[in-house]
């Protein structure tokens, strides 16, 4: 695209656009910290991440403050407002996804000490590569402004739910099997569901990234295949025998 | 009269946020006119529909044919020679262009407002009067009653009606401009043509007359010239644009200002232009 006759203009754009770059790499280290915590135990990783999350949440103030002024400076139409629009949407995606990885954290710190068997984080664990690969690719389509990108990470969402609802099953299991998984079972779990909804974050910003090269909404209706809150586990019947 | 309803006033979009269609029959219909100011080829096969009670902006770079568009609605060009028009403008089916209709008619059908207000050096009574007198021959009192309602229908009445015997020259820009839209209608036309109506004023004149242009549509058909993007985008229901002599795309405002469809379009209401 040729760039404007008020060259400021381009600056303040590019100056946007570069802002949501940078929070890209620190929302998907964030992600990739956390569940690398998780994976070792690493009370320390872990508090780095929670104190970590302030700094995206800066940068989405700034993101913000500057996107007003540019609006309000500039009355942007056409391109020049949907990329603001979608800095604003996305920058809203990111600091969220910061959210959800300090969260987890959280709960890293909050099931440290305990006696958690490997296998039980190794299923969160294959999640969470599916996510961060969703999301580093929104991320290269957002500043490649790559339309078809943007729309295959969109239809990959199903992917990441179908692995969630499989998970949740597997730790549901777990808990009947010993009582003593419970704590970190359950734990686990919203681990697991926060990463699912960093997928979903991810999922908002292609259909961001497709409104903004195209000027048109992705129009199918998004691909779901979350069933958890339909699924249960029952008690094998042979413990209820006794 | 022309009451077909013309397909490309829906269009269709791909944007699935309100198209914002403008569903309205044809007032002016332009059919391959050629402009051309001696051996200038100012407009070149412009093909483009108006809706009726609707607001259609014209937009563009200077020098792109928009007023001279705007100026053949009007059969101002008769006044100059060498200027010539090809083609057809169809006025409720009738051709503006071709010498069926004399240009007086035309212009009390089609009135025009103009980028510097231009009041009549007398009262702002007479100033309203003046072309109705040439047009209709009134009373008294239905003249003192048409003075007032086109200068409440020009939002200037509150601001006039203990002054409408001293000149319209001691007005502000702002109000000498709504004058001129109430002499304008005065006259009852269909259409009214606004070329540049608001460049020479401030901003709380400009958003009067915008706000009036928003009331006046309930009545009238109109063309608005302007250089103003926002006000485009804010007044108009249909969008022109228009460069180097030819229609680039029309569409609706909703659509040209947040997805439009050609380069050149994009280019220009982003400021892109070279």
């Amino acid at each position: 695209m040729s760039d404007h006759t008020v060259s400021a203009f381009d600056a303040e754009l590019k100056e946007l656009g570069r802002k949501i770059v940078e929070m890209g790499g620190q929302a998907e280290r964030l992600v990739s910290d956390s569940v690398g915590a998780l994976i070792r135990r690493d009370g320390v990783a872990a508090q780095r991440v929670v104190v970590m999350d302030a700094a995206i949440d800066q940068l989405q103030r700034e993101i913000e403050d500057k996107a007003v002024l540019v609006i309000a400076k500039r009355q942007p139409v056409a391109s020049d407002l949907r990329d603001i629009v979608a800095t604003l949407r996305i920058s809203n995606d990111l600091e969220r996804i910061g959210d959800l990885a300090k969260n987890v954290g959280k709960r890293v710190l909050a099931i440290e000490g305990e006696y958690h068997p490997q296998k039980l984080v190794r299923g969160v664990e294959h999640m969470s590569d599916l996510v961060l690969e969703q999301l580093k690719e929104v991320l290269d389509a957002y500043a490649g402004r790559d339309q078809a990108k943007a729309l295959d990470v969109w239809r990959k969402d199903a992917n990441v739910d179908t692995m969630y609802t499989s998970l949740f099953r597997e730790l549901l299991t777990y808990m009947m099997e010993d009582p003593r998984n419970i704590s970190v079972c359950t734990h686990l779990l919203f681990c697991a569901k926060n990463i699912e909804r960093i997928g979903d974050h991810a999922t908002n910003i292609a259909e961001t990234v497709f409104y903004m090269v195209s000027g048109s909404m992705i129009s199918d209706d998004r691909p779901k295949a979350d069933v958890s809150s339909e699924t249960t586990v029952s008690f094998p019947t042979r413990t209820l025998q006794g | 009269m022309n009451s077909a309803v013309d397909p490309t006033f829906n269009l269709s979009s791909s944007v699935s946020a309100k198209p914002g269609a403008v569903e309205a029959p044809t007032k002016i219909k332009v059919n391959n006119l050629n402009f051309y100011y001696g051996q200038n080829h100012a407009l070149k096969s412009i093909n483009f529909q108006i809706p009726e009670k609707r607001v259609t902006a014209m937009i563009g770079p200077s020098g792109c044919g928009k007023s001279t568009l705007l100026r053949v609605f009007n059969r101002m060009y008769d006044l100059y020679p060498g200027q010539r028009a090809e083609g057809e403008v169809l006025f409720d089916g009738v051709n503006v262009v071709g010498k069926e209709l004399d240009s007086t008619v035309v212009r009390s059908r089609i009135g025009m407002v103009f980028q510097k207000p231009t009041p009549f050096p007398m009262s702002i009574y007479d100033n309203i009067a003046f072309g109705v007198r040439l047009h209709e021959r009134i009373g008294k009192a239905a003249m003192d009653e048409r003075v007032e309602s086109c200068l409440r229908k020009a939002a200037i009445w509150e601001e006039t009606k203990d002054r409408l015997h001293t000149s319209a020259l001691g007005m502000s820009g702002g109000q000498q401009q709504r004058l001129c839209i109430a002499r304008t209608i005065a006259v009852r036309p269909e259409v009214i043509l606004l070329d540049e109506p608001t460049s020479a004023l401030d901003p709380i004149s400009t958003s009067k007359i915008e706000d009036l242009i928003d009331e006046l549509k309930q009545e009238f058909t109109i063309v608005i010239v302007t250089h103003n993007m926002q006000q485009a985008a804010r007044c108009a229901d249909l969008t022109a644009f228009f460069y180097l002599g030819e229609l680039v795309e029309v569409g609706t405002s909703d659509v040209i200002f947040t997805n439009p469809k050609e380069i050149k379009t994009r280019d220009y209401i982003t400021g892109r232009f070279g």
